[in-house]
Parts: structure tokens; sequence; C-alpha cells
């Protein structure tokens, strides 16, 4: 059991160790995906959605697991359950909001190898968290991720007005900005502990 | 089946990884390993070689089983090859030293979600026999090796003014007058180094295409 309160479990998740600034976790959508703010938002909500079910599964097979006396397989079963879990995220999202499937395209499918998600799992597993304690990590580390993505989005945008040297084009300068937001996120640093 | 069938020789396979294609400076995959281990060289070592090893297995035993694996399902029993092996990995570090399992911390388990592997899953380990898929795994597993320690050495230098630390073989670079750049092993570093490396790449790239274009016209 973690003592640690609602508030501060949001916070820490959320802002202080934020899942891409701070965890490196998650880099690879992160880089790819916040030319646009709108596609950012998106798929924040996207990660945010799964991130919850995932967080409950997990609970779930953590219970399983131990009552069973198998912890090696936990690895095993969390990524088998994000797998599952993203196909039926994607099933149910394309069945009641063809819209919604349409816009998010491509990057549903890809949430299942965001190390994000996986690393969620682990977190909550070594943080042990309680269930309620469990859902606030999963809700905090989904804002933080959709903070962080619509951040450097909105700085993209600003950047294609900019005049950037030849050489820096691309991956080069968009590493280096998120070098600088890592850097003002680190001003957190001991919120909330 | 063969090896040798056209296409590019198997040394061209295996040295693919370690420059030409380089997963990490070139194909840009792996990033989060590579951002979050690299603030000391040994750290490096030790998360190159688990990769080189999980990709190495996997990619026998992915190439063996090709044939049996149906294709709907395929992505998802990669996974569970690559989770496999993975635990194994996680289970033996530890044995070796605690000390880098804490310091590598969840990134050892998150090998499972690296996209290096499964890509050369599906790209490679899944279309070709066995000897290849080795070359293969071993020439991108010590071309993501050599990228880490490309991040690490600079990261380590400049942050700490040491090479090796927490090991016996420590070498002070600096002496003890040195203020070490702290920014550099933490976490904006990362972001600053890799970004930096990309940048000189980039820069190397365009003025030999550009000797190229000259050459090509005179």
């Amino acid at each position: 059991m973690n003592p640690e309160s609602l508030p501060s479990v949001f916070i820490n998740a959320c802002i202080v160790n934020n899942f891409v600034l701070s965890m490196f976790l998650g880099i690879c959508p992160f880089l790819g995906v916040s030319n646009k703010r709108g596609t950012a938002v998106r798929m924040g909500i996207a990660v945010t959605f799964v991130m919850l079910v995932c967080s409950v599964c997990t609970y779930g097979i953590n219970i399983v697991l131990d009552s069973v006396g198998a912890p090696y397989l936990k690895l095993i079963c969390y990524i088998v359950v994000i797998a599952s879990a993203v196909q039926l995220v994607e099933m149910v999202i394309k069945k009641y909001s063809p819209a919604l499937f349409r816009a998010l395209g491509i990057f549903l499918p890809l949430i299942t190898t965001n190390c994000a998600i996986l690393a969620l799992a682990m977190f909550q597993t070594q943080k042990e968290y309680n269930f309620i304690q469990c859902i606030v990590y999963a809700v905090g580390a989904g804002a933080g991720y959709t903070l962080a993505l619509i951040i450097m989005a909105g700085m993209r945008e600003k950047l294609e007005l900019a005049d950037v040297p030849d050489v820096a084009q691309g991956a080069a300068i968009t590493l280096i900005l998120a070098g600088i937001l890592s850097l003002a996120f680190m001003g957190f640093a001991g919120l909330g502990s | 089946m063969s090896v040798e069938k056209k296409g590019p020789s198997s040394w061209d396979v295996l040295f693919a990884g370690f420059w030409r294609e380089n997963p990490v400076f070139v194909m840009l995959l792996g990033a989060c390993p590579t951002l979050a281990v690299t603030n000391n060289v040994i750290n490096c070592f030790a998360m190159g070689i688990s990769v080189l090893f999980v990709l190495v297995m996997s990619g026998i035993l992915i190439s063996l089983l090709r044939n049996f694996i149906p294709k709907q399902v395929r992505i998802a029993s990669f996974i569970v090859v690559i989770a496999t092996f993975v635990t194994i990995v996680d289970y033996v570090i530890p044995t070796i030293s605690l000390d880098l399992y804490d310091s590598l911390g969840a990134f050892i388990q998150l090998i499972v979600v690296n996209c290096i592997i499964l890509g050369r899953a599906e790209a490679c380990a899944s279309r070709n026999g066995v000897g290849r898929a080795i070359l293969d795994a071993i020439g991108m597993g010590v071309g993501f090796t050599i990228a880490l320690l490309c991040l690490g050495v600079v990261r380590e230098v400049l942050g700490n003014g040491t090479l090796l630390m927490n090991t016996p073989y420590e070498i002070s670079l600096f002496g003890a007058n040195f203020e070490p750049w702290s920014i550099m092993i933490l976490p904006p570093g990362g972001f600053f180094v890799l970004g930096m490396e990309l940048l000189v790449i980039n820069w190397f790239r365009k003025r030999k295409e550009a000797r190229a274009l000259a050459t090509a016209k005179a």
C-alpha cells in the first residue's frame, strides 16, 4: 500500500515526472505526431484512454498472477493485454464513432508499441498503488502526455515560420526544442512531494 | 532460402546496421531508451548488449517459426516471442550487477516495446532464413550500441568529467578542479546531445551530397 494522496499522485504523474519530458517515454509518437495541434490533442486523448483501460487491466492481472504465484509472467501478460486492449478500443471506436476512428487513423494501432503504456503498467505495480490511485495515476500520466504533445505542437507550428538553418531541419531542431521544453519542466522538480 | 542469392551480400547485411542504416541516427527508431539510459557509458554497454541479445534470439526464433505463424496474428506472436527473451534478460541482469539493474530501471523491461526489435522482426526475420536474420540482428544490435555509446560518451564526459563511472576502471579526465556540466546527465541533456549529433550527421551528409553533385557536373 502506498500512502501517497490522490492530488499528489496526479501532479507527480502529470507534471513533475512528466512521462515524455522527464522520463523519456513515448518519444517516437511525441516526435512523429506533434506537427499539428489538432492531431496532437486527438493522439493525447487516445493515449489517455488506452492508459486508463490498461491501468485497470494491469491491476486485475497483478491480483491473478500473485494468487497463482507466477510473477515472471507479468511482462508477457501486460504486453498481450495492452495489445488486445488497443484492438478492443479500436473496434469500439470504429463501431460507435467512425468520425473519430478516421481522425485517429494509424495512431491508434501504434499505441501498442508506445512505451509510455507499458511503463505505466510497470510503475503502478512497482509503487503498489491501490485501485483508486491507479486510476488517478493513469489519468495524470495521460494528461501529462497530452500536455507535452500540445505544447510541442504549438512550438512546432511557430517553428514553421522561423528561419531554421538547413542542416538543423527536421529531427535535429525538434529534439533541441524538446530539450529546452524538458529544461523548463525541470523547474517543477520537488513539487507535490 | 539460401543466404547468398542475388540482392545484398551477407557482409552488406551485417554492416548496413553499423552506420549506413543505423537504427538510431538514420531511422530514428528506439529513441526512448537512447535518450533515457545514456547518462553514463556503462549503462550504454549494458543496454546495447541486452538489446543485441534480444534481437538475435528473437530473430532466430521468429525466422524458424516464420512458416508456422499465421499472417493475421504475426505482430502479436512476435511480441510474445520478444517479451519472453526480455523476461530472461530482466532476470539475468540483477544476478550480474544489482547497481546496473537499478540504474537501468524500467528500461530493461521496456525493451519489449523497442521499435527496432519489432521492426527487424517484421522487416527481416519473418521473411528470411536463419543465417540472414542473425546477421541482420547482429548488425542492427551493434549499430544501436554504437549509437548509444556516441551519446553516452559525450554526456558522461561533459556531465561528470569521467569515463566508465561506477566501475573499477573509472577514469577521471579533467582532474579535481573540473566543474561538471550537470545538465548533460539530466533529461534535457539527452535531447540536446541527440539533437546536436543528428545535426552534425546531417551536415556531413549534405556536404557529401553537394560534393557528389559537383563531381557529377564536372
